[in-house]
């Protein structure tokens, strides 16, 4: 996936009617578009117009503590017409500030996007949760089911970055978490040791990322092709050993133990960050350490300088005598093993056993959340988590009743994706070489 | 091998010239830097292999293209992955656990009961698309092959969306979406309008076919314009699509009226496919759109200057651009095509198969599709006939889960196993013995070599 570039195309005129005039040339090789101030003007008038104008007039609450907190802080209530004012008003004004820039032909710093999408949030939020039946949600909740649900999303994640910052594309990682899932449910249910699943999960995964390694790096196969071929493979093969060896007898291939949340006393007190930090699964521990682990390993190491260099430029690398094949090789099984990890959170830890198609399409969510965090184990990890928000927010207002259709707030993180990868993350770009398989010589 | 065979339509296919005389690893390796320009620019999403529908090394003509472009290592993959396939299927069968218990004392029985499982299984696949024996009557013996030509024409139109894509170096996985939007739009003017006969259908099929070719071009002009990667896009629009008809399901303009399930009401009979070959079969007007469709599509990638444009921007865009042509119009222009193409498949699904729109109506055929376009080398008749076969599949899958009880997802571990296996010659030919001794070897000792040495040699 390297071709998310903001493309101006050359002899055109921009939308919005100015060329990029030689000035801009001359402060950055790429001219600065008018895109991004335009789409933040129309969502900061979308929020104008529906979170603020027309906003109901009932009183948002919002609960922060849970009953288990150490201490215990008051509901957050607001009102939603005038929250929603309040809120849009600012976001026109970062749209206005990004407009200002354009106008000084400099690019919109990251700081202001990333501050919009928490303010376009926050009032999105309050109009939804304002305009409900119950106008009134668990703020705590809704963050920690987030966390949980973006679970399975960061492990996939990470391993599209450990994958394409290699050069290889990776559209298996549904496939890889499908593996891992199965795995785990199948090796601890018959060993009846969740960590042994765990472990099996990983192996699973890799054993997947093998394939995709072997097929695009040895045999020269596109490799969007073996991914897309390799997800149907897994899901078959997964449906069929369900129907033929799970369902026989449940109690003995498909009745895996959990792992439990380990609480950290005290901290696990905190309201709000403590649920999400220090009461999870190992399986949510790991999550944690994997993403310091791999934006550590891939930008301050050694090891990570190698496999950017060959997921960047490859035949540089291999002239200063790295095995290109072979690096790209162990990475993309490492990269399957994380996802097979985050598989087995499906049975180990959010449900307790194995049922066909158990991922759902969140491969490719956590494929979306690798392009919208950069190509960065840090800034997928909190795509990943935007995601999960959706997705928890969803079933939240489906309780709560709202007049939003929820089939519309299933539909959100998808047409997020969509306006990310057309506009909001347009300045950034893959690793160079990914996609493009090594042929030595 | 068929480097021998002289390319019919050499004319036509101008970079598959230089492929011909090379050797079938050389080509491989000078498919993949022809592909990104010898590593300097980026890929396009298909390997020129994919877009000029040969195999490396391999011939050109027509025939040869259906059933033996690189004909020996087609047929042994598609053998390949039905041995796997069969092996799958004998290791939960319990004759053959059984079996393997006392294995060292009969092996015979073992390998017997392995023989049976899997041939059992497949025998109840083939009775189940091509010929049932046990027919009362002529007809119905020929029944299941109806029923495989049924299923085969939403695959045939949809993986020739896929394919067209493809040949313009486009990668499609959004085929899903295309079905379901073509289907929403298809199915409203059959149940919402009533129009006479002829007209109504004809309507339905436009409706279908904009419907696709909207959600399609949408892609292509996103990518023509912001540069967005069209898998990332079209992944992203499967899933809004069907989000969109679940609502749009739930809505009074859509629901059955005094229905809680989100189904909608059945198509007008003015507005549906005539069965063609009388009643007692399934088998609609929409097949014979889909050989039509396969002609055009021919016509279109061989003949036309916009086809031409369409291979020369996925052989190489940036020297397309240079040679003039317009590659963001070709872009959203082959895009909208492929959509179109996948909204005959959804027009076939609720004017021919299902009559109803329901938040099934694309089943899996947009993401078969994929693996039939891959398995047609993107050639439209490559595609007609893997349709054929994963239609085949999937008919007979049915009755072998109803006889044998072998689960139908068998029929996907299949499929994929033989797209991986014809994606990948030399693996097949590795497997088989057929490689050539004289190059192989060769090529192994280089790669140890650059193993040992750490790439520096």
């Amino acid at each position: 996936m390297s071709t998310t570039v903001s493309s101006s195309k050359p002899g055109k005129p921009q939308p919005g009617g100015k060329g990029p005039d030689t000035r801009a040339a001359a402060v950055s090789a790429k001219p600065v578009t008018w895109k991004t101030p335009v789409l933040l003007t129309a969502f900061g008038l979308v929020a104008l117009v529906f979170f603020g104008l027309l906003a109901p007039t009932q009183t948002a609450s919002f609960g922060i503590s849970t009953g288990s907190d150490f201490f215990q802080l008051p509901a957050v209530e607001v009102n939603a017409f005038a929250g929603g004012l309040v809120l849009s008003i600012l976001l026109l004004g970062l749209s206005g500030y990004a407009v200002y820039l354009k106008t000084k032909d400099r690019h919109v710093p990251g700081w202001l996007t990333v501050a919009f999408i928490v303010l376009f949030t926050a009032a999105f939020l309050i109009w939804v949760v304002g305009g409900a039946r119950t106008p009134s949600i668990s703020l705590a909740g809704l963050i920690a089911g987030s966390v949980t649900l973006a679970v399975p999303l960061v492990f996939g994640s990470l391993s599209g970055v450990l994958c394409e910052r290699v050069g290889v594309v990776n559209i298996a990682i549904e496939g890889q978490l499908l593996g891992g899932a199965f795995t785990a449910a199948i090796v601890a249910s018959v060993t009846q040791n969740p960590l042994i699943g765990l472990l099996a999960a990983a192996v699973a995964g890799a054993v997947v990322s093998m394939v995709l390694a072997l097929f695009s790096i040895k045999y020269l196969v596109n490799q969007i092709i073996v991914g897309v071929v390799l997800n149907v493979l897994v899901s078959g093969v997964t449906g069929f050993l369900f129907s033929t060896v799970m369902q026989e007898d449940s109690d003995r291939f498909n009745s895996p133990p959990g792992l439990d949340a380990i609480e950290i006393p005290v901290l696990s007190g905190i309201p709000i960050i403590g649920p999400i930090l220090f009461r999870q699964s190992l399986v949510g521990y790991l999550m944690y350490i994997a993403v310091l682990v791999v934006w550590v390993g891939l930008f301050k190491t050694r090891w990570g300088l190698r496999v950017r260099a060959v997921g960047e430029h490859p035949q540089a690398a291999d002239t200063l005598g790295i095995n290109v094949n072979a690096t790209r090789f162990w990475n993309v099984t490492l990269g399957g093993a994380v996802a097979g990890i985050g598989g087995s959170f499906f049975t180990l830890v959010a449900i307790d056993s194995f049922t066909k198609e158990i991922s759902g399409g969140r491969g490719f969510i956590a494929l979306a959340a690798l392009i919208f965090g950069r190509w960065n184990p840090i800034g997928a990890f909190f795509a990943a988590l935007l995601f999960g928000f959706a997705d928890n927010l969803q079933s939240i207002v489906t309780i709560i009743g709202t007049p939003v259709p929820s089939q519309f707030m299933a539909m959100l993180p998808y047409l997020v994706t969509v306006l990310a990868v057309a506009g909001l993350v347009g300045k950034s770009r893959g690793p160079a070489a990914s996609g493009i398989p090594y042929v030595k010589g | 091998m068929p480097e021998k065979h002289p390319p019919k339509h050499a004319a036509n296919e101008p970079a598959g010239n230089a492929q011909e005389a090379t050797s079938a690893d050389e080509s491989t390796a000078a498919v993949v830097s022809v592909d990104t320009a010898g590593g300097a620019m980026e890929p396009s999403a298909v390997p020129a292999t994919a877009q000029s529908g040969q195999l490396p090394g391999g011939p050109d003509t027509l025939l040869r293209r259906i059933f033996t472009g690189s004909g020996m290592v087609s047929v042994l993959a598609v053998l390949l992955a039905l041995i796997i396939g069969g092996l799958l299927i004998a290791s939960t069968d319990e004759r053959v656990a059984t079996a393997a218990g006392y294995f060292l004392a009969r092996p015979t029985d073992f390998l017997t009961a392995v023989w049976d499982a899997a041939t059992r299984s497949y025998l109840a696949l083939f009775q189940g698309s091509v010929f049932n024996p046990r027919g009362n009557s002529v007809a119905a013996q020929f029944a299941p092959f109806m029923e495989t030509l049924t299923i085969a024409t939403p695959l045939i139109t949809a993986g020739l969306g896929v394919a067209l894509a493809f040949r313009a170096g486009l990668f499609n996985i959004g085929a899903q979406g295309q079905i379901i939007v073509a289907g929403i739009l298809a199915a409203w003017v059959g149940f919402a309008l009533h129009l006479p006969l002829g007209l109504h259908l004809l309507l339905v099929l436009v409706a279908g076919i904009i419907g696709g070719a909207f959600w399609g071009g949408l892609v292509g002009l996103l990518k023509a314009r912001t540069g967005a990667h069209e898998v990332i896009l079209t992944i992203m629009f499967n899933y809004i699509a069907l989000y969109f008809l679940r609502y749009l399901l739930n809505t009074p303009a859509f629901q059955r009226p005094g229905e809680a399930n989100p189904i909608s009401p059945i198509l007008d009979p003015t507005a549906v496919y005539p069965q063609i070959f009388g009643t007692q079969y399934r088998l609609h007007l929409g097949f014979l759109l889909a050989i039509a469709a396969t002609v055009v599509v021919w016509w279109l990638l061989n003949r036309s200057t916009v086809g031409f444009e369409f291979r020369a921007v996925g052989a190489n865009p940036k020297a397309a651009q240079t040679a003039g042509i317009n590659v963001s119009r070709s872009t959203i222009l082959v895009m909208a095509l492929a959509g179109g193409l996948a909204g005959m498949s959804g027009v076939a699904q609720v004017a021919g198969t299902e009559k109803v729109l329901t938040d099934g109506v694309a089943a899996t055929y947009g993401f078969d599709a994929i693996t039939v376009a891959l398995l047609g080398r993107s050639t439209p008749w490559g595609t007609f006939a893997a349709g054929l076969l994963f239609g085949a599949f999937r008919a007979g899958a049915v009755q072998m889960q109803i006889q044998t009880g072998t689960p139908i997802d068998i029929v996907l571990v299949v499929q994929s196993l033989i797209v991986l296996f014809i994606a990948a010659p030399p693996l097949v030919r590795a497997i088989f013995g057929l490689n050539p001794r004289r190059r192989k070897p060769a090529r192994a000792a280089r790669s140890r070599e650059a193993a040992t040495t750490g790439g520096a040699a």
